[in-house]
C-alpha cells in the first residue's frame, strides 16, 4: 500500500523531559522515538537499538521509574515524563549495585543488551513480583541477549535481591 | 575492577594467568559507556538507510527515487545507475577472508541475487529523514524462479572447483566403507536437515565514517578484524592505508557474522567519500537477516557396527546451500573420520547453489552442524547395539587423527566424559526410552562429544615497560565479547610481575600491530602468545641493559627465564633479593620505556607430525510434557578440554554462550523461507526465535586438566567454538530418551516431536 | 513510517471529534503496536491522536462485583490489580502469558483489543496482503503459515489475532464500552473481534470515530476453576500457537457452566458457545473434556505448516479444562505445564 508521495514534514512539538535528574525542554518532530532522541540528541548512547521494534529489550530505560521499551515511544507522547537511562543508575567510579554484580557475575560478554538488562532488572527489582529464580527468568524475559549470559545474569539479580530483602528485614527491625 | 586480597607479591606471577578476573571493561559497559560502532559523533554527521532488494532473483527494471530525493532532509540517494567509481578487479573486492568466486558488490548493476540485497542507499540529515524517504523509493522487478530449497536445490550439488583457504576438503576414503557397512550387524543410514540460522548478534551491523579532509578517514566499523576493514576500503576506492584508520573497540557480538565486511562499510565510505562528510549507518534487524547466515544443510550418515559396539564403517555425505555468486565453504563431514576409531571411512561433501546471500562462518561452522549428525548417529546405534550412549562413544576412543595420520597434542576427553558423567549422575539413567519420568513430564538423559581444531594464526603483538612499572600490551585484535581485552592484561600482567590494573590493553585500532581476524577460537592463543613473546622481548631487552650496568648484579650467563620482575625490580627468580630497580635500569640507558614487539606464526614443522584440537562432553537433561509435547532443558553439564584456561571465570562464559546458541539451535532457529518468492518471511526477533531467559535454566561448565605444550606458546587452546559443538545433538538425543522419537530436522520445534504424526493422519 | 500530524486531546469527545474527522488518523496509546507498524511502513496514519491525556486509568469495582477497566489502564496495572488478581484470575494470567514486562507496562487495555495480526505477509509491505491492502491476495495461503489459522479462516485471510488478555476477555463475556460521534454503547466481547470473510482489512466492529473506553468483567464466578495455558516456539515472550482460556463453574463435578475461548487459532478468540452449554450438567471428567475439544475443532482446516495445530489445540483444550477443574491454573512463571487431576 503506498498513500501517496511524502506529506508535509511535521511541525515540531515542545516537550518537557527529566532525563537522569535533568530537566530538559525540547522541541521535537512527533516521529522521533525515545530511543532516537536518547542517542541522537541527547547522546545518551548507553541505551542501545538492537531490533527498533519492541522484540529485544535492549533499548530498555525507566519511564517514571517503569521499565518500557524506548524504541516504541514517540518522545512527545512523554511530555513531563522522568526517564531515567543506565548513565543514571551509575558511572564507572560510582556503579549501581547491579552494575556492581554484573561485572562481578561476568552477567555479560559482548556488553550490548547489558544497559537494557540493567535498566529491566531495576524495574525489576521495584515492581516486586518476582521471588525466585523461575520467576527472574520469566519476568527478565524481554531482554535478549546473543552472548548467552542468561545464567550469569540472574546470579546477578538474585544477589542484589537477596541483598535488598536483608536491608528491609534489618531496617524493619530496627 | 574487583580483585581478591593477594598475601604476598610472590604469588602475583603465579596467579594472575588462571585467576578469575572480572572484565577490565565491564564498567565501561555496565555503565553503558563503552561506545560501539554507531556511537560515535560528529556535529555534521549524515546517518543512512538501505533500500532492500523485495525479489530473490531477478534483476531492476526501474527505480523511481523522486519522491525520495524530495523528502526534507535527503541529501542524496544512491543506485547502480549512480554510484561513484570503485576498484574493477574483483581482487580490489576480496577481503582477507573472502571467498572463491566473486565477491558482492553492493549497487553494482540491476541484478538482484538474494532476497534482501542493498538496492539503493539514501543518505539525509537525519537517521529517521533517511529511513522516511527510502519507504517513498518505487522500484519495479522483473524476477526469475528463486532457488531457495535445500532440499531441491541438493539434487544438483556439486564439489566445489576452488577450495576455500583453510577449510580442509573431506580426506580419501580409507577402508572399504560400503562393504564394511552391508556387512555389519547393526547399522542405520539416516538423514539430517538443518534450516539456515541467523547470527543477530544483538548489535545491530553499524559504520560511522568520520570525514577527516583529504581523503582521510577514520572508521568505527562493527566487524571481527579492523585490519581486514582497513584494508577492504582501500582496495576498493583506493586509498593510502596510512589515511584509512579503521577501529572496532567494542563490537556487540558478531558469532562469525563480522568476519566479513559487510555492505554498510562500503555505503558509508562510498558516501563520506563522495559527499566530503562523515556518514553513520546503523543497518536496521531485518536487514541483518540478509547479511550472511549458517547454510541450510542436508546430510546422510551411514553408520555400522559390530557386536561389542566397535564402529565398522562411517559414511558422512553432506550437501550445503551457497549463493550463485561465491562457493562458501566450511568442514562439515572431516569430524566423522577423527572423533571415533573407525578404519572404513569415507566422507564427501558438497554445495547446492541457490538465491540466497553467501553464507558465513557461524559459531563453530561446520562442526555445529556435522556434529549433529554424526553425534545423532552414534546415539542411534548405539540403541541398535543395546550400548549406554557414553559407553558407546568411550568404546570407540581414538588417540590419533585417522583422517591426516597425525598424532594429537592432547586430548582429556576421557577425563570429559568421566567427570561431566559423574557431574550430571549420569549412572542413575535408565536406558530405555521413555522409561524416566517426572510428574507429567516425560524426563530424557542425553549426551554427546563436541570437537574443534585448535588453530594458532600468525599474530603480532607489542609490549611497552615503562619506568613506573605500568605496562601497555597492543594490537589490532578485536574483542567481540570473548574477553579478549581482560585475557591479555592477564598475559601483560604475568610477564611483568604486577596487578592486571597497571595493564593497558590496546586492542580494536588498524594501526596496531597485525593479527588477523577474530574467530575459528584462535585469538588467546595467538594474540596471547604474541603478547607474551613481546613481554618476553622486552625483559630481554631489560636484562641486557641491567647486565650493562655498573656493578651489575646479574652475570651475563643470566639468561631472562632465570629473572622476574617483583615490587618494580627486576630481580632473580630464585632470589629475590638480587636485583635492580626498574627505574634505575631504564635511567641508564636515558630510557622512559622500553617496548618491543614479537610475532607469532604456526610451526610448520610441528604440524607434520601433531594436529590439536579441543574437546567437550556435553550431558542434556529435558523435560517434555507427555501429552503437549513443551520441551523444557531443564539441566547442562559441560565438561571441556581446552588446554590452559587463561581466565576461569570469562572461559565459563564463553562456553555458557556456545551452550545458549547451541540450544537455540536444537530447539529454535530457523529462516523461514517462502519458496515461492525465495524470501525469508520471518526476519525479525519476534518471529526468528533465539533463546529467551525462561528457556535456560542452569547450567555447569567443567575444564578438565590438560596440559599442551604443543597447541601454542601459552598452551591455550581457544574455548569460542567447542561450547556449542554437540549440543543440539545432544538436546535432540535427550528428546529421544524422553520421547523414542528421534527427530532428525532442526530445529527440534514443539510440532515435530509429537504433533508431525498425528497432523498427518 | 509517514509524515503525521500529531494531535492531543484532552478530553474524550474531542478525541472522538478528531478522529471522525479524519479517518485515516489513528488513536495512539501505549504505542507498542502502532509504532511498530509505522516504523515498518504498514501503518501509515494521516494523523496520529495521542489520548494518553484521556482520564481512562482507572479500574473500578461496580456494585454488581464486576470490573471497569478503563482502556488506558497499562496491562501491568490490571494483571497485577489486587481485585482483578482475586476475582478475575483468568485475565491476570493470560496477561502475564503474554508479552514482555516492559511491553506490558506500556501496552493498554483498549489498544490489546485493537492490536493487530503478527502474519509475517502483512507486516512485509512488499508482499500481497488483504488485510494490508484489499483486493491484493493472501500470500499466507501456500506461503508460510505456521503461525495461521485453523479455525473461521476464509480465502481472502488466514491471519489469526495475536493477544492472549483478549482470549481471557472472550471467555469472560466481557463486554467493550465504545464512545462514537453518536454517543456511547457497549460491544459484547463476542462481536467485538471478527472473522476475516471477504473484509479481512477490518478486525473488529468499531465504526468510524468510536473509541474504546473500558472493559467490563464480571468478577468472582470463575476464580476458582479457570486456567490460561499458551503453548508457543519459545517458553517466554513468544505469540501463541494456540492457547486456552478455560473456566469452569462446578458443582461438586458437575459443571454448571463452562467457557472455553482459543488464541492462537483464528482471526479472532474463538468460541463455541453452542458446544459449551452442552457442556452444563455434564461431569468434569477428562471424557467429557476430549469429547467437547473434539467437537470445537471439529471444523478446523489446517493450511499445510500449521496442520499441528489441530491436535495440539485438542490436547491444550483438555489439559486446561482439568487444570481448571482441579482449580490447578497454570502459573506463567512455572514452564512445566500444570497436571489436571482427574476428578
Amino acid at each position: 500500500m503506498d498513500l501517496g508521495p511524502a506529506r508535509a514534514p511535521s511541525p515540531t512539538i515542545p516537550v518537557t523531559l527529566t532525563v537522569n535528574g535533568r530537566r530538559q525542554q525540547l522541541e521535537l518532530a512527533p516521529f522521533v522515538t525515545l530511543l532516537d532522541l536518547l542517542r541522537g540528541d541527547l547522546a545518551l548512547t548507553g541505551t542501545k537499538k538492537g531490533c527498533d521494534h519492541g522484540q529485544c529489550g535492549a533499548c530498555t530505560v525507566l519511564v517514571n521509574g517503569v521499565r518500557i521499551n524506548s524504541c516504541l515511544k514517540f518522545a512527545v507522547s512523554l511530555d513531563g515524563a522522568e526517564i531515567t537511562t543506565i548513565e543514571g543508575l551509575g558511572t564507572p567510579d560510582n556503579l549501581h549495585p547491579l552494575q556492581k554484580a554484573f561485572v562481578e557475575h561476568d552477567a555479560y560478554q559482548c556488553g550490548y543488551c547489558t544497559p537494557g538488562q540493567i535498566c529491566s532488572a531495576a524495574g525489576l527489582l521495584s515492581e516486586g513480583h518476582a521471588h525466585s529464580r523461575e520467576e527472574i527468568r520469566e519476568l527478565m524475559s524481554g531482554n535478549l541477549c546473543r552472548c548467552g549470559a542468561y545464567t550469569n545474569i540472574a546470579d546477578a539479580i538474585e544477589e542484589v535481591m537477596a541483598a535488598d530483602s536483608e536491608t528491609t528485614v534489618r531496617e524493619a527491625a530496627e | 575492577m574487583t580483585r581478591q586480597t593477594r598475601t604476598g607479591p610472590l604469588e602475583t606471577a603465579d596467579r594472575v594467568i588462571g585467576f578469575p578476573l572480572s572484565r577490565i571493561e565491564g564498567p565501561l559497559k555496565v555503565t553503558g559507556t563503552a561506545p560501539y560502532a554507531a556511537e560515535h559523533q560528529s556535529a555534521d554527521m549524515l546517518h543512512g538507510f538501505v533500500a532492500l532488494a523485495t525479489i530473490a532473483s531477478g534483476r531492476i527494471a526501474r527505480i523511481d527515487t523522486a519522491d525520495a530525493a524530495a523528502f526534507p532532509g535527503v541529501v542524496k540517494i544512491y543506485t547502480h545507475d549512480n554510484r561513484p567509481r570503485t576498484a574493477w578487479w574483483d581482487s580490489a573486492w576480496k577481503d582477507e577472508v573472502a571467498l572463491p568466486g566473486h565477491p558482492f558488490r553492493p549497487l553494482e548493476n540491476d541484478r538482484v541475487l538474494f532476497d534482501g540485497q542493498p538496492v539503493a542507499f539514501v543518505v539525509a540529515n537525519t537517521f529517521e529523514a533517511a529511513r522516511d524517504a527510502a519507504a517513498l523509493i518505487r522500484i519495479t522487478y522483473e524476477a526469475d524462479q528463486p532457488k531457495t530449497s535445500i532440499e531441491v536445490e541438493s539434487e544438483k550439488s556439486y564439489v566445489p572447483k576452488e577450495k576455500r583457504s583453510g577449510i580442509a576438503p573431506p580426506p580419501s576414503p580409507r577402508g572399504n566403507a560400503d562393504e564394511a557397512f552391508a556387512a555389519a550387524p547393526f547399522k542405520l543410514s539416516s538423514n539430517y536437515t538443518l534450516e539456515g540460522e541467523h547470527h543477530n548478534p544483538m548489535e545491530l551491523f553499524a559504520t560511522t565514517v568520520l570525514y577527516e579532509g583529504e581523503g582521510r578517514l577514520t572508521i568505527h566499523d562493527k566487524t571481527q578484524g579492523s585490519q581486514n576493514s582497513q584494508g577492504y576500503v582501500c582496495g576498493i576506492f583506493e586509498l593510502k592505508p596510512e589515511n584509512v584508520r579503521v577501529f572496532n573497540t567494542y563490537v556487540g557480538g558478531a558469532f562469525g557474522s563480522g568476519l566479513r565486511p559487510k555492505h554498510q562499510l562500503f555505503l558509508a565510505t562510498m558516501a563520506a567519500l563522495d559527499l566530503k562528510q562523515s556518514v553513520q549507518l546503523e543497518l536496521s534487524r531485518r536487514e541483518m537477516f540478509y547479511l550472511t547466515w549458517r547454510p541450510a544443510t542436508v546430510q546422510t550418515v551411514k553408520m555400522a557396527a559390530d557386536d561389542n559396539g566397535k564402529l565398522t564403517a562411517i559414511l558422512h555425505h553432506a550437501v550445503q546451500a551457497t549463493s550463485l555468486y561465491e562457493d562458501y565453504q566450511e568442514v562439515v563431514v572431516n569430524w566423522s573420520g577423527l572423533l571415533y576409531r573407525c578404519d572404513n571411512v569415507k566422507l564427501t561433501y558438497e554445495l547446492a547453489e541457490m538465491t540466497v546471500s553467501t553464507p558465513g562462518d557461524m559459531r563453530a561452522p561446520g562442526a555445529a552442524t556435522g556434529v549433529f549428525a554424526l553425534e545423532s548417529a552414534i546415539d542411534e546405534l548405539s540403541y541398535q547395539v543395546g550400548l549406554d550412549p557414553l559407553d558407546m562413544r568411550v568404546r570407540n576412543f581414538v588417540h590419533v587423527d585417522q583422517n591426516q595420520d597425525l598424532q594429537l597434542t592432547s586430548k582429556a576427553l576421557h577425563a570429559c566424559y568421566r567427570q561431566g558423567a559423574e557431574r550430571f549422575g549420569w549412572e542413575k539413567r535408565l536406558h530405555a526410552p521413555r522409561s524416566m519420568h517426572d510428574g507429567p513430564d516425560l524426563v530424557g538423559w542425553g549426551m554427546a562429544t563436541g570437537v574443534w581444531e585448535a588453530q594458532l594464526t600468525e599474530a603480532t603483538a607489542r609490549a611497552r615497560l615503562s619506568a613506573d612499572g605500568s605496562v601497555t600490551v597492543s594490537a589490532a585484535a578485536s574483542d567481540i565479547g570473548t574477553g579478549t581485552m581482560t585475557i591479555l592484561a592477564q598475559i601483560g600482567a604475568e610477564a611483568f610481575g604486577v596487578d592486571a590494573e597497571h595493564v593497558t590493553v590496546r586492542i580494536g585500532d588498524s594501526q596496531l600491530p597485525k593479527t588477523s581476524v577474530e574467530g575459528g577460537s584462535w585469538t588467546a592463543a595467538s594474540t596471547g602468545s604474541a603478547v607474551a613473546a613481546a613481554a618476553t622481548a622486552v625483559r630481554q631487552t631489560l636484562l641486557d641493559a641491567a647486565k650493562d650496568m655498573d656493578a651489575s648484579p646479574f652475570g651475563k650467563d643470566v639468561t631472562v627465564e632465570q629473572t622476574a620482575i617483583r615490587d618494580g625490580r627486576l630481580v632473580l627468580e630464585i632470589n629475590d633479593q638480587v636485583g635492580v630497580a626498574l627505574t634505575d635500569i631504564l635511567a641508564s640507558k636515558n630510557l622512559t620505556f622500553i617496548e618491543e614487539e614479537a610475532k607469532v606464526a604456526p610451526d610448520a614443522q610441528q604440524a607434520k607430525k601433531f594436529v590439536s584440537y579441543t574437546h567437550a562432553a556435553h550431558f542434556v537433561e529435558v523435560m517434555i510434557d507427555e501429552e503437549l509435547g513443551v520441551i523444557r532443558v531443564t539441566r547442562v553439564v559441560t565438561a571441556v578440554a581446552a588446554g590452559r584456561i587463561l581466565n576461569p571465570k570469562t572461559a565459563r562464559s564463553q562456553i555458557l554462550g556456545g551452550v545458549v546458541m547451541g540450544i537455540g539451535m536444537a530447539l529454535h532457529e530457523e529462516g523461514m523461507i517462502d519458496h515461492r518468492t525465495g524470501r525469508i518471511m520471518n526476519h525479525n526477533l519476534a518471529e526468528y526465535h533465539v533463546p529467551a531467559h525462561a528457556d535456560i535454566h542452569d547450567i555447569e561448565v567443567i575444564f578438565v586438566e590438560e596440559h599442551d605444550d604443543k597447541a601454542s606458546p601459552i598452551g591455550v587452546k581457544g574455548l569460542g567454538e567447542i561450547g556449542i559443538v554437540g549440543i543440539a545433538a545432544a538436546v535432540a538425543n535427550a528428546i529421544y530418551h524422553a520421547t523414542g522419537t528421534r527427530v532428525r530436522h532442526l530445529p527440534i520445534t514443539i510440532d515435530k516431536v509429537f504433533y508431525a504424526k498425528e497432523a498427518a493422519e | 513510517m509517514r509524515q503525521f500530524s500529531y494531535l492531543r486531546p484532552t478530553g474524550i469527545s474531542d478525541a472522538v471529534a478528531a478522529l471522525a474527522a479524519e479517518p485515516t488518523a489513528q488513536l495512539l496509546a501505549g504505542g507498542t503496536n502502532l509504532v511498530d507498524l509505522m516504523k515498518y511502513d504498514v501503518a501509515q496514519p494521516s494523523a496520529v491522536i495521542d489520548i494518553n491525556g484521556l482520564p481512562l486509568k482507572e479500574i473500578e469495582t461496580l456494585e454488581d462485583g464486576a470490573y471497569r477497566i478503563g482502556a488506558l489502564t497499562t496491562n501491568s496495572q490490571v494483571a497485577y490489580d489486587a481485585g482483578i488478581a482475586r476475582d478475575v484470575p483468568l485475565l491476570s494470567s493470560a496477561i502475564l502469558a503474554g508479552a514482555s514486562p516492559q511491553l506490558r507496562n506500556a501496552a493498554t487495555s483498549g489498544g490489546n483489543l485493537s492490536q493487530r495480526t503478527r502474519c509475517y505477509y502483512f507486516y512485509d509491505p512488499s508482499t500481497p496482503c488483504n488485510k494490508r491492502e484489499p483486493g491484493s491476495g493472501c500470500s499466507a495461503i501456500g506461503g508460510v503459515n505456521r503461525i495461521h489459522a485453523i479455525l473461521g479462516a476464509s480465502d481472502a485471510c488466514i491471519a489469526t489475532h495475536p493477544s492472549d488478555m483478549c482470549v481471557a476477555l472472550a471467555a469472560l463475556n466481557a463486554t467493550v464500552e465504545v464512545t462514537g460521534p453518536t454517543g456511547a454503547r457497549t460491544i459484547p466481547f463476542l462481536d467485538f473481534h471478527r472473522l476475516p470473510g471477504d473484509h479481512p482489512e477490518r478486525d473488529n466492529t468499531l465504526q468510524t470515530g468510536e473509541i474504546v473506553t473500558g472493559i467490563r468483567v464480571e468478577g468472582g464466578r470463575f476464580a476458582a476453576h479457570h486456567s490460561y495455558l499458551k503453548l508457543r516456539d519459545r517458553l517466554s515472550y513468544a505469540f501463541a500457537l494456540v492457547s486456552v482460556a478455560a473456566a469452569l463453574d462446578l458443582d461438586g463435578d458437575t459443571i454448571l457452566d463452562a467457557r472455553v475461548a482459543l488464541g492462537g487459532v483464528a482471526h479472532k478468540p474463538w468460541r463455541d458457545p453452542l458446544a459449551e452449554a452442552e457442556l452444563s450438567g455434564q461431569p468434569a471428567t477428562r471424557d467429557t473434556f476430549e469429547a467437547f475439544a473434539s467437537r470445537l475443532l471439529s471444523g478446523a482446516k489446517g493450511q499445510g505448516h500449521n496442520d499441528f495445530k489441530i491436535p495440539m489445540a485438542k490436547k491444550a483444550i483438555v489439559r486446561a479444562l482439568m487444570q481448571a477443574a482441579s482449580g490447578r491454573p497454570q502459573v506463567q512463571s512455572e514452564k512445566r505445564v500444570r497436571e489436571g487431576e482427574s476428578l
